[in-house]
């Protein structure tokens, strides 16, 4: 083989590599990727039943339900819309009622949001930024360092 | 006191590295060897400082001095021992300090065993280790201080997360920065290369020792955060594709390929290039983990809390080193000139591959964990990328990879033979094909593409025997011929030969309990019963019970299986007074088969508890198999041709003998 020769084989490898490293990422990227809403946005858009997407807020006080099964209902709220839930399973240590929650899941047709997923993070404190950003926004912001004087 | 001492050691130990950067840099323009010389004493002596205000801050947590802020915030006195060890580095400023600590210790290592190495590589080396030990120390100091003392000092503390009171936790961030810091050390060669202007193959030689320990450091602690994930988050998952996750698996895969392009370039003094630039790229990676961790603009389970500023600053540590060691390369990368071009079949082409493979797959990780903050920060959509999208992209791009791996060892340098080389794996390659074949034959139901995955692992667990057992030349050399071949074979063979094998453990332990994991939710009235996975599972109640520093509402499980007591799982949620949070503890059954793995949830209001049930088929082999490629490491560092200098001491040595007879 000449050097011409190897070059070739070389170069031939890596660009065939990255183009289809090229190709896996564009196509995940259409089909694998979850948007974040909350209650108001769902309100606003219409958002096709079977979409994928997660759903952020606080838990609205009082709203918890269980003892069907193990099926398990609450709303969601932005404190201007809000979005009732349904999840089976366990719930995350630090779900709370007034506490920051993310949902993913999917929207049925009667307009409850399915989740099969449901993130509380491990810091008391905690608030999915995209909730704190919108109710610094509406000015019900109580920050870090407020909730560290409650405690 | 204490403290005091503590702060004033880390300041001093700023300075020490201030000169410890720009001495031997004066030195090496005005040819003054006793300027560079101060480098080692300097690394040396930084070590020394930053030891001292580590273990003055580790005394304030053990005594429990709550008048340190820091102390305070994440400590405890009725906190276990261990945990009071581990708040050292389970909050930010702490974990910085080990951070440097461990950065000053790598300093000090090559600045007290490199005597072998060229003095003016070494001062070079020394001097860009210790601008990133200055860069840190003076962000710990100005952002960071966990010396800062509060007055009054109060009664007691708030407590340490208790997610994070675990013994494979407090284990984890030491490992996992001696991996992300041990890479400074093939970056500051790196560097020092560049700024020579100068490399041959003994650069390799040099680097791939410390390389090679801060990928088994690196391993080792992937693995202890990924068990951890696992028993202690109650979600049953071995790695959840976070974006902290991936960024400690990023500088993991930029780190495999970087060990085996040195070797390249040891043996063959070809990929100079592309060794130091992979070198750049590893430790720019770990900075990168690094700075998404502590910066905020991630949110994840195992992120620091938020502070803009100190983002901002590691942002700007990160684009000074990063942007001035790519400068750099562009700058005198031509200089180092280009080693031969080879034939596609050969070691170092499999080795290309290697690099190849392993680079694209981690370009993709890259890509699916910024892609987010980048698409947020130009059109303020807010996305997640999630397991979809690398199983997607990263798996197509790997198992090629894995695939390839069993003929690598197999060719030889310069030319070999991919006939041969197949050959010699008819029988790796057989017994993997049965495994496929008795898989999908027993698999009639489950995901077809599973079985193809234990074949996977299976090749390269038998591809790895395959390499030991064609160089001590099985079946066809007699059994003494055997042995001695056995005993004569380089460690370094039985370490990558591990190592591989490892791989193939993890792989099979992956695609084992990714594919046939059994899950179930229910609602248990005490004295029912539930079955999983041909277990049956009697629930006899919650039961409280008090531990240390919580209580806890434990459920009893009685595991029987065909008729036979099994054992007994204990659940339970603990509540941690001080730290008013609670934990989920999974109780979990491990066996041979699989873990049975069962977590307690909420009291439903007829007395019935959700109680979530999974059976983990064979996911111990991903620890273990991380566990095996650590020692295969280990096995490699251990090899004496892998020491730095030792050739020219053992020659030394044996003109020493021949001299004396």
């Amino acid at each position: 083989m000449t050097r011409k020769q190897r070059r070739g084989v070389l170069i031939g490898t890596c660009i065939v590599v990255l183009a289809v490293a090229v190709g896996l990422v564009l196509f995940a990227m259409r089909d694998s990727i979850v948007f974040f809403y909350s209650p108001s946005e769902v309100a606003d858009m219409a958002i096709a039943p079977g979409q994928r997407f997660r759903l952020g807020g606080l838990v609205e006080i009082g709203s918890v339900v269980r003892g069907e099964g193990t099926k398990i209902r609450f709303v969601i709220t932005d404190q201007a819309k809000t979005l009732p839930v349904t999840f089976t399973g366990v719930l995350p240590d630090l779900f709370r009622e007034g506490q920051g929650v993310v949902a993913e899941g999917v929207l049925e047709p009667d307009g409850v949001f399915h989740a099969d997923n449901v993130l509380a993070k491990h810091d008391e404190n905690y608030m999915p930024p995209e909730v704190a950003k919108k109710l610094k926004a509406q000015g019900m912001w109580r920050g870090n360092a407020d909730a560290a004087k409650v405690n | 006191m204490i403290a005091e001492t503590g702060h004033y050691a880390l300041i001093l130990a700023l300075g020490v590295a201030i000169v410890q950067t720009l001495l031997p840099l004066i030195g090496a323009r005005v040819r003054d060897p006793q300027l560079a010389a101060v480098a080692a004493p300097a690394a040396q002596m930084q070590f020394v400082l930053v030891a001292i205000a580590f273990i003055a801050l580790t005394t304030a947590y053990v005594t429990s001095d709550f008048s340190v802020a820091n102390v305070w915030q994440n400590s405890h006195s009725a906190k276990p021992l261990l945990y009071k060890f581990s708040g050292v580095w389970g909050n930010h400023e702490g974990s910085m300090i080990l951070w440097v600590l461990i950065l000053t210790l790598f300093g000090a290592a090559v600045a007290t065993f490199g005597r072998n190495l060229p003095r003016q590589l070494k001062s070079n080396v020394l001097a860009v280790q210790g601008s990133i030990g200055a860069a840190f120390l003076l962000f710990i100091i100005t952002t960071s201080n966990p010396f800062i003392r509060l007055s009054p000092a109060p009664f007691d503390g708030q407590g340490l997360n208790p997610v994070l009171q675990d013994p494979a936790l407090a284990f984890h961030p030491p490992f996992l920065y001696a991996g992300y810091v041990g890479f400074s050390m093939a970056f500051s060669f790196a560097v020092a290369a560049l700024i020579e202007g100068r490399i041959d193959a003994a650069w390799a030689r040099w680097v791939r020792p410390w390389t090679l320990a801060a990928w088994m450091c690196l391993t080792l602690g992937i693995a202890m955060g990924s068990w951890w994930a696992y028993y202690e988050l109650g979600w049953g998952g071995f790695w959840f594709w976070d974006p902290v996750e991936n960024a400690s698996f990023m500088p993991w895969l930029a780190g495999t390929a970087l060990l085996h392009s040195a070797l390249v370039m040891e043996k063959r003094d070809a990929l100079k290039v592309w060794t130091i630039l992979l070198a750049i790229i590893t430790f720019s990676l770990s900075l990168m983990g690094t700075f998404l961790v502590r910066s905020g603009v991630l949110t994840s389970v195992h992120a620091f809390a938020v502070d803009p500023a100190r983002g901002i600053f590691i942002l700007a540590i990160m684009g000074v080193f990063i942007g001035g060691a790519l400068t750099l390369f562009a700058w005198r990368a031509p200089l180092l000139g280009q080693g031969g071009l080879f034939a596609p079949i050969s070691r170092e082409g499999a080795l290309v591959l290697n690099n190849l493979l392993l680079t694209t797959a981690c370009a993709a990780v890259f890509v699916g964990t910024l892609y987010p903050l980048a698409l947020e920060a130009v059109t303020g959509d807010k996305i997640s990328v999630g397991p979809p999208f690398f199983n997607l992209t990263f798996a197509p791009l790997i198992v090629p990879l894995l695939l390839a791996v069993p003929f690598g060892p197999l060719l030889a340098w310069k030319r070999g033979d991919l006939v041969a080389a197949a050959q010699r794996l008819m029988a790796a390659a057989c017994l993997a094909l049965a495994a496929v074949v008795l898989l999908l034959a027993l698999n009639q139901r489950g995901p077809w593409l599973a079985p193809f995955g234990i074949g996977l692992g299976v090749w390269l667990i038998t591809g790895a025997l395959t390499e030991i057992a064609y160089r001590v030349k099985l079946g066809q050399a007699s059994v003494s011929e055997i042995g001695r071949r056995l005993g004569n074979l380089p460690r370094a063979a039985y370490g990558s030969a591990l190592a591989h094998a490892g791989l193939g453990f993890a792989v099979i332990g992956i695609v084992a309990t990714t594919a046939w994991r059994s899950e179930a939710i229910l609602a248990l009235k005490p004295g029912e019963t539930a079955e999983i996975a041909g277990y049956t599972l009697s629930f006899k109640g919650v039961a409280p019970r008090q531990g240390p520093n919580y209580r806890e509402r434990v459920a009893l499980l009685e595991v029987t299986r065909h008729g036979n007591a099994v054992t007994k799982l204990t659940p339970s949620k603990r509540e941690f007074t001080v730290e008013r949070s609670s934990t989920t503890e999974a109780g979990i059954q491990a066996s041979w088969r699989g873990d049975l793995y069962a977590v307690l949830g909420d009291e439903l209001n007829n007395g019935a508890y959700t109680i979530r049930l999974y059976f983990n088929p064979l996911v111990r082999l991903i620890w273990l198999g991380a566990l095996v490629m650590f020692f295969g490491g280990a096995v490699s560092l251990s090899d004496r041709r892998l020491r730095v200098g030792a050739p020219k001491r053992a020659q030394a040595k044996a003109a020493a003998i021949s001299a004396a007879e």
